[in-house]
């Protein structure tokens, strides 16, 4: 689903040059509940900006699900972004003066989808995360988790490959977190490609790998069998 | 291609900030409010003037005597002389640009006590003495009777013509003046005929409360010999007036001997000029005007531009996450400026109704108000619908441009960007 090959990155403000990406190499298959950890300055918002279609990348190979991503147009890296991926991020993001249906739908007004469909495909989605009842309320009269799990059926609405979240509990407390992770991993189950930007151990636990950064390159993979034994670590922590 | 949801989308964003979209609304509505009120009254103004002129020649002059400046021809400086009507006949043959020659006398002044009686009424009024001439170069428009003819300059009749206010006041308002008798300055006049000015120029005094006497009759009722105190004089077509106001003041000036070089003895006004300067002023008030206007309008466009940035920068992360989720950089485009644009339009249409209204009303109140002898010198403020369109189509284009520059920055706005926004 997604190879990345020596990839490199670098912000250049004025004089400055921060190599943030130095040859990073990753592999994420079909159906995969991963997790990237990593110190601040590690590289993980630059990695998941890639990922996501959002910033180009200086050097190395990025193919998402065999398509190679190099030299979009703003509007192919639209296209690929509505078609392929949904995001998640740790603000919600929700358009404050559109209801959740409303928001769930937006995905599919940018695929031109007639506006009592897509409502409809909306309310559906809303009502699969149990909020169906908060369908016309706006974001402000809602809770965080609430709004959290809006924002999921706002990534899932346009059928995605990969959802990728940037700190999807960052802003909950640890019950709503565990309950949004519990989506995910449902999500997961349908066979969707699900990354977690993540600092918070007991969250990166709770997926099948756990992939850390440091200094630009993957410092270590966790995954399988040892992933009970890095559950039991972060217990004892 | 209507699109509810997209409306609905610039509804929001609008009205979300109602007072600073109002603001912006009202910098261009302001703007084209003002054009259209400055454009409706310089042409208020302009139509008052022209409607209050319009019938009268322009192509013509008018001279009258004075006291020589110069010495001349053994003549001290300082001399009274007078035209007298042998001038008449030798300008009239030796001018043959001339279109209309009509001399004119004045006697007793409306400010020097009564001078017409009939019965038990008196007034007092402007006594002019006519040639039937005049009223080619200063319309009147007969109400009963007629103007003075030749007969009555030739055969010098004791007959008058006299102004509507003069009829009003010396005779009750179902009476026929025609035939009846006034006795002006001491002599017995028959009233042949009621006028009405249809200018708004007069020479000495008002023509409706003047009294018209045949020219001939006065000069020889008021023992003035063949003097004449006042000549109108009209060009023919193609001939500027200016030509024949020159030639004409040096053949009299010659056969009064006084020096060609004297510019006081025989003064002159020539409407011609006049009429030139008044055109051109109203060019000029016409130009300000739309300077103005337009300068007050791309303010208001500056205006709406500015906000759009403010909006375009509070609303980034908006903008960052549709990106995100696969808005295309058009759609976005598209959302800046139909805001704008709509914006600029509803609130500029505003200022176009409300100008128009205001001139309409504004017509109404001076209509309604009685057909007076005090003319005001402002009617009709009117614009017409070219510039109406002119402004429409300024506005949509205003818009546009008030899109386009921060549509341009919106689509700077990475989503990384915006979305790293915390």
């Amino acid at each position: 689903m997604i190879s990345i090959q020596n990839l490199h990155k670098s912000y250049v403000t004025g004089n400055n040059s921060l190599h943030v990406l130095k040859g990073l190499n990753l592999e994420i298959g079909e159906g995969e509940f991963v997790s990237i950890m990593g110190s601040s300055g590690s590289g993980k918002s630059t990695l998941l900006n890639i990922l996501g279609v959002l910033d180009d990348y200086d050097q190395g190979d990025y193919f998402l699900n065999g398509k190679k991503i190099w030299g979009l147009t703003e509007t192919q890296a639209a296209i690929t972004r509505n078609a392929m991926i949904g995001f998640i991020f740790q603000s919600f993001n929700l358009i404050s003066f559109k209801n959740a249906m409303e928001n769930v739908a937006l995905p599919l007004y940018y695929q031109k989808i007639s506006r009592k469909k897509r409502n409809m495909i909306a309310l559906e989605y809303l009502d699969r995360l149990g909020l169906k009842p908060w369908a016309h309320h706006l974001p402000s009269e809602m809770s965080g988790g609430q709004k959290q799990r809006v924002a999921i059926a706002r990534a899932l609405i346009s059928n995605p490959k990969i959802i990728l979240a940037d700190e999807p509990t960052g802003a909950l407390d640890s019950q709503t977190s565990m309950e949004v992770m519990e989506i995910l991993k449902n999500v997961n189950d349908q066979g969707i490609t699900v990354i977690i930007v993540t600092h918070e151990h007991d969250i990166a636990a709770m997926t099948k790998k756990i992939i850390r950064l440091k200094d630009g390159i993957i410092g270590e993979v966790i995954t399988n069998g040892d992933l009970q034994l890095y559950r039991d670590r972060v217990k004892s922590e | 291609m209507f699109d509810l949801d997209r409306w609905n989308e610039i509804w929001h964003a609008l009205a979300k900030n109602k007072v600073r979209s109002l603001l912006t609304a009202f910098g261009v509505f302001w703007g084209i409010f003002m054009l259209i009120i400055m454009a409706g009254a310089s042409n208020g103004l302009k139509n008052g003037i022209v409607e209050g002129v319009a019938k009268f020649a322009t192509n013509s002059c008018f001279m009258w005597s004075n006291q020589t400046s110069e010495p001349y021809k053994g003549f001290k400086r300082g001399r009274y002389w007078n035209m007298d009507s042998d001038d008449l006949t030798y300008v009239l043959n030796n001018v043959p640009e001339i279109e209309y020659l009509s001399p004119k006398n004045f006697g007793s002044r409306m400010n020097g006590g009564p001078n017409t009686i009939r019965g038990f009424k008196n007034g007092s009024y402007n006594v002019k003495g006519d040639y039937p001439e005049y009223v080619k170069i200063d319309p009147y428009t007969v109400l009963m009777g007629r103007w003075i003819n030749e007969m009555d300059i030739l055969e010098k009749r004791k007959v008058c013509v006299i102004g509507q206010k003069v009829f009003e006041q010396m005779f009750d308002a179902k009476e026929n003046p025609l035939g009846e008798y006034l006795k002006i300055s001491g002599v017995y006049y028959q009233v042949v005929g009621v006028i009405k000015p249809e200018t708004q120029i007069n020479i000495n005094g008002r023509a409706e409360e003047s009294i018209f006497l045949p020219f001939t009759t006065m000069q020889q009722t008021y023992n003035m010999g063949n003097m004449v105190h006042f000549l109108a004089i009209t060009a023919k077509k193609g001939v500027p007036v200016s030509v024949v106001e020159e030639k004409v003041k040096a053949l009299i000036k010659s056969r009064h001997s006084i020096a060609p070089t004297d510019t006081q003895a025989l003064n002159s006004v020539n409407i011609e000029q006049q009429f030139q300067q008044i055109s051109g002023l109203f060019l000029a008030i016409g130009m300000l005007t739309w300077i103005v206007g337009i300068g007050t309008l791309m303010a208001g466009v500056i205006g709406v531009s500015n906000i759009m940035l403010v909006i375009v920068k509070e609303r980034t992360k908006e903008i960052g996450v549709q990106r995100a989720l696969g808005a295309s950089p058009r759609t976005i485009i598209t959302q800046i400026m139909l805001e704008s644009v709509s914006l600029t339009i509803v609130a500029g249409y505003t200022g176009l109704s409300l100008g128009v209204g205001l001139l309409e009303l504004v017509n109404k109140i001076l209509e309604s108000r009685p057909a007076t002898g005090d003319r005001a010198f402002f009617t009709h403020p009117e614009v017409s619908i070219t510039v109406a369109l002119a402004s429409l189509l300024v506005l949509v284009l205003a818009g546009l441009f008030a899109g386009s520059i921060p549509a341009k920055r919106a689509l700077l706005i990475k989503p990384i960007e915006a979305l790293r926004e915390e």
